[in-house]
């Protein structure tokens, strides 16, 4: 199984930085409009990771205007163009889909590192 | 030389330059060597015999390290012909490499045998509907229904699909586009799926 590896290792990416469940980060997510190319930033709190290898991806949570936004990024994407980790959680569970039912300043305590 | 023989060796998905993630077989196709030329004078056709994977010496029986020594070349696993194109270019011993025949875009069909699914039932086997699940069927749902009529002609036509053993068959899937060669390891990533198991023997044709 070694080779599998090598054919994903030519494109994982080695300067993503470590990041899991609790911690909030702004993804930088290119997007190509016609044959134009921007940057667009995703704000918001990290629910879930899984997968391994080249398949890993994270999902990243924000309320938007009262409506709660989630979207799932591969990690290695070349769609994903930096992550930027802005603060550390500290939380008890690896999946952290209870928090679509809390209200933010519940959000706030679970996620705190305090 | 339009094909090649190979192993799969798994799935995974990679990246496109746009950044779409495509499902991958990966096969670990050669390197392949010549091991017999036939010829029109001599054999009645035009093949070219390649051998592919190293096999120990000691497991080797006699006739066979006769065939490997006349050829000069070490003995290998699996040995199948290939025709349909110029064989003169190639020599006995020749090492055939997967990107000497293959470039990324090309359209593939690849060639191996299908996993065993054991005894299966017509809904599997054969696509069929199967019955109604209501309106007060008992045993019905996934029966193959009529197989034919009764006085006459008083038997079931031969061939009339059944439940039966499936899988394990030859099988071609045709159309595959090569998505990336990795000539260092002998690599070459296929967009879909491939028949067989991981490890099996798989040969890769190229479309005409």
């Amino acid at each position: 199984m070694d080779k599998m590896k090598l054919v994903e290792a030519t494109q994982m990416k080695s300067d993503v930085p470590a990041f899991g469940p609790g911690d909030t980060i702004i993804v930088h997510v290119k997007v190509v409009e016609g044959d134009k190319e921007r940057i667009q930033q995703f704000q918001g709190v990290v629910i879930s990771r899984r997968g391994a290898g080249l398949g890993t991806t994270f999902t990243v949570r924000k309320v938007s205007n009262g409506v709660g936004v989630e979207r799932i990024f591969p990690v290695h994407s070349p769609r994903v163009a930096k992550i930027e980790v802005l603060k550390a959680g500290r939380v008890r569970r690896a999946k952290m889909y209870y928090i679509r039912t809390l209200a933010a300043k519940q959000i706030r305590q679970k996620t705190s590192v305090s | 030389m339009t094909a090649i023989l190979g192993k799969k060796l798994g799935m995974t998905s990679v990246f496109d330059e746009k950044g779409e993630s495509l499902p991958c077989t990966v096969i670990e196709a050669g390197p392949c060597f010549v091991a017999q030329i036939k010829t029109k004078e001599k054999d009645g056709y035009e093949a070219l015999q390649l051998g592919f994977e190293e096999k120990k010496e000691r497991l080797v029986n006699k006739p066979l390290a006769g065939h490997f020594k006349k050829a000069g070349i070490a003995a290998k696993k699996l040995l199948r012909e290939f025709r349909g194109f110029d064989v003169s270019k190639y020599q006995v011993g020749a090492e055939v490499r997967v990107d000497s025949i293959f470039a990324k875009g090309d359209i593939v069909s690849v060639q191996g045998q299908s996993k065993g699914k054991g005894f299966q039932g017509v809904v599997k086997r054969h696509h069929f509907g199967g019955g109604v699940r209501t309106h007060g069927q008992s045993d019905r749902q996934r029966a193959p229904g009529s197989i034919g009529s009764s006085s006459y002609p008083s038997r079931v036509f031969k061939g009339m699909r059944m439940a039966g053993r499936m899988g394990g068959e030859n099988v071609t899937v045709k159309n595959l586009r090569v998505v990336q060669i990795i000539p260092e390891s002998n690599l070459i990533l296929i967009l879909g799926s491939v028949p067989g198991y991981n490890n099996s023997y798989v040969e890769i044709h190229k479309e005409q």
